[in-house]
């Protein structure tokens, strides 16, 4: 019997020969992710009774969450994770303004195809994107294997996704996303690992790909997956060199050999489930099909046509986070408000996911697009996503945001709405001040 | 084993954002803070009316979305004896075990039980009782059971490692 993605990266997580779906395994994780949560994950650590991490070199730890501190209260616990960091020798931290973790990570190459990041952080299911297994775990098991070094995991069942097709004009990954999850339910993945094929995956862009995986957390799912192909291997393989480059400069020579090796070491890594693989069910999606989509309050499952929900008046327009706060995302964003005015009586909120991205952006010319429109820019960061700060909403207020969630409270206020589209319809909207198609604008 | 207690009923879909809005994730770390907000965007007469010993009946996919640990914290902190639902969401299901929450799936019991009824749960016989009425929710796995009857991840590891134990995790910060 054939293995799916999941039982071949959790057997090898595991030092098995091999995994069924069903059997609990002690995994040894290759990655260790936890952000702002690290303070109150030290405070657990530290109740077991021990002083010292097991594995520094495998934690990788982001200050993302809320960003520069709103309050003396955020700077104590950044402060906190800072102490951290220095005493156990974390080997990866990224401070304040660096970027949202995930997207960090991925522009670090400090995960690799096929293998295994346990994060504190629900939207781990996004190293997906480049055929590595990632999964959100809590506080206390993030403790746990700072002491250990592993930690049980089920291996999941799977199911297989296929978009035959290619999407249409204006359509992306965050539409599909929308879509499948409106269809099957915010529960329709629940403790599965969702992989997807299909030759509209295979054409999207590795920007477009991050966003299905990040939103697979959405789905209830475990973990998701795409094929590595030759462009991820080409993205991660050069992010790599330069990052082993910057931390440990070797003689001109001995880097060009290891660049040279760098790509054949992460491809012979990379895994691919077998075509005789046993799955829990399988879907098949025509992407020429999926229409713009837009997720109403308060679930993400509660998915419509744009059609149907256009026209809707929004105060704050949000392009940024995790899932939809790419260099592609400004792009199609600045296309749309270029020459146009933000609408009075809504105001148009851009967090750039890292500041790589932000400073792409304002070599492309994005970023003044933007401004002239009339659009705030953040640090990078996660900005308002979860209700910390930069973009709170007031009571009765409406949001249309390229994030993940939109639960009642997510935005630091029970009384307010939020809608979920990608970056065009939020910027589209932003100019009218109201739910817009960009293709009408 | 058995655990006897009243009814707070929900139902599909709750979310770890009105379980624990996320706006005090980075700030609230004492157990106590934690719960004075367990439930407030769903029902806020939770924290006030809600007993040790508690239970909490609910729908589908109770505690998706965010990982947040605190959306399990303050239940526990306020003596919540058990979550019985249709299905939990997968990050909210470890954080319940490995904080020492008793979290069983029991689909017809979610069905029958309303808010302020008492049921017991036997789960040495693997029942939930309601009415006079059994209901059989599925066995738990040993990994999950294990943890559960050391009172937590915490206390397993301090056994694994071969530590005393010294007691729960302190509040202070």
């Amino acid at each position: 019997m054939g293995k799916t993605f999941a039982e071949k990266a959790l057997a090898r997580a595991a030092g098995l020969p091999e995994v069924v779906a069903g059997q609990v395994v002690d995994s040894r994780p290759d990655v260790v992710l936890s952000h702002d949560n690290t303070a109150a994950i030290a405070q657990i650590f530290y109740s077991i009774g021990l002083k010292k991490v097991a594995i520094p070199e495998k934690l990788a730890i982001t200050l993302d969450h809320a960003v520069p501190a709103p309050t003396a209260q955020h700077a104590r616990n950044h402060a906190e994770v800072r102490v951290f960091v220095q005493e156990q020798g974390v080997r990866h931290f990224f401070e304040v303004g660096r970027g949202i973790c995930h997207q960090v990570l991925s522009e670090e190459a400090i995960v690799l195809p096929g293998q295994l990041i346990l994060g504190a952080d629900s939207h781990t299911t996004h190293y997906g994107w480049m055929g590595a297994f990632g999964a959100g775990i809590g506080r206390t098991e993030t403790a746990a294997l700072w002491a250990t070094g592993e930690l049980w995991l089920r291996v999941p069942e799977s199911l297989k996704i296929m978009v035959t097709g290619e999407l249409g004009r204006g359509v992306t990954a965050k539409d599909l996303c929308l879509h499948i999850i409106g269809q099957l339910g915010a529960d329709g993945g629940l403790y599965m690992s969702i992989e997807f094929s299909g030759p509209a995956i295979e054409r999207m862009s590795l920007s477009n790909r991050m966003v299905i995986p990040n939103m697979m957390a959405e789905f209830g799912a475990k973990n998701a997956y795409l094929s590595p192909d030759e462009a991820t291997f080409a993205y991660i393989s050069e992010r790599w060199v330069r990052r082993v480059k910057a931390e440990n400069p070797r003689p001109a020579a001995a880097m060009q050999a290891f660049s040279r090796e760098a790509e054949e070491v992460i491809r012979s890594q990379a895994l691919y489930p077998d075509p005789d693989a046993l799955y829990f069910g399988e879907h098949t999606f025509d992407a020429s099909s999926i229409e713009l989509t837009v997720a109403c309050p308060h679930s993400v499952d509660a998915a419509r046509p744009l059609a149907q929900v256009k026209g809707i008046h929004i105060h704050q327009a949000f392009i940024g986070t995790c899932t939809n706060g790419r260099l592609e995302d400004l792009q199609a964003a600045a296309e749309i408000v270029k020459g146009k005015k933000v609408a009075s009586g809504t105001r148009l909120l851009v967090i750039p996911a890292s500041a790589e991205i932000y400073a792409e952006a304002i070599r492309e010319g994005y970023v003044q697009t933007l401004l002239a429109a009339g659009a705030v820019l953040g640090v990078p960061g996660c900005g308002p996503c979860m209700g910390n700060h930069m973009g709170i909403l007031a009571p009765g207020e409406v949001c249309l945001s390229s994030a993940n969630r939109n639960f009642k409270g997510r935005m630091g206020q029970p009384e307010a709405e939020i809608y979920l589209a990608s970056p065009a319809v939020v910027a589209a909207s932003a100019i009218t001040g109201c739910i817009t198609d960009p293709r009408e604008l | 084993m058995s655990i006897i207690g009243k009814v707070w009923k929900y139902g599909d879909g709750i979310n770890t954002d009105v379980i624990f809005p996320g706006k005090y994730t980075y700030t609230l770390r004492d157990p106590a803070e934690i719960a004075a907000h367990a439930l407030e965007d769903l029902d806020p007469a939770f924290v006030s009316q809600a007993r040790a010993g508690d239970i909490i009946v609910a729908g589908r996919n109770w505690g998706n979305g965010s990982s947040r640990e605190q959306a399990v914290t303050g239940l526990k902190y306020k003596g919540i004896a058990a979550v019985v639902a249709r299905s939990f969401a997968r990050i909210y299901f470890r954080n319940g075990i490995n904080q020492g929450l008793l979290l069983l799936t029991c689909p017809e019991v979610v069905d029958a039980a309303q808010t302020g009824d008492v049921i017991e749960i036997d789960l040495t016989a693997g029942l939930v009782r309601l009415n006079r009425q059994d209901y059989s929710f599925p066995p738990l796995s040993p990994t999950t059971f294990g943890i559960l009857e050391a009172g937590g991840l915490v206390a397993y590891v301090r056994h694994k490692l071969g530590l005393p134990d010294s007691g729960p995790i302190g509040s202070s910060e």
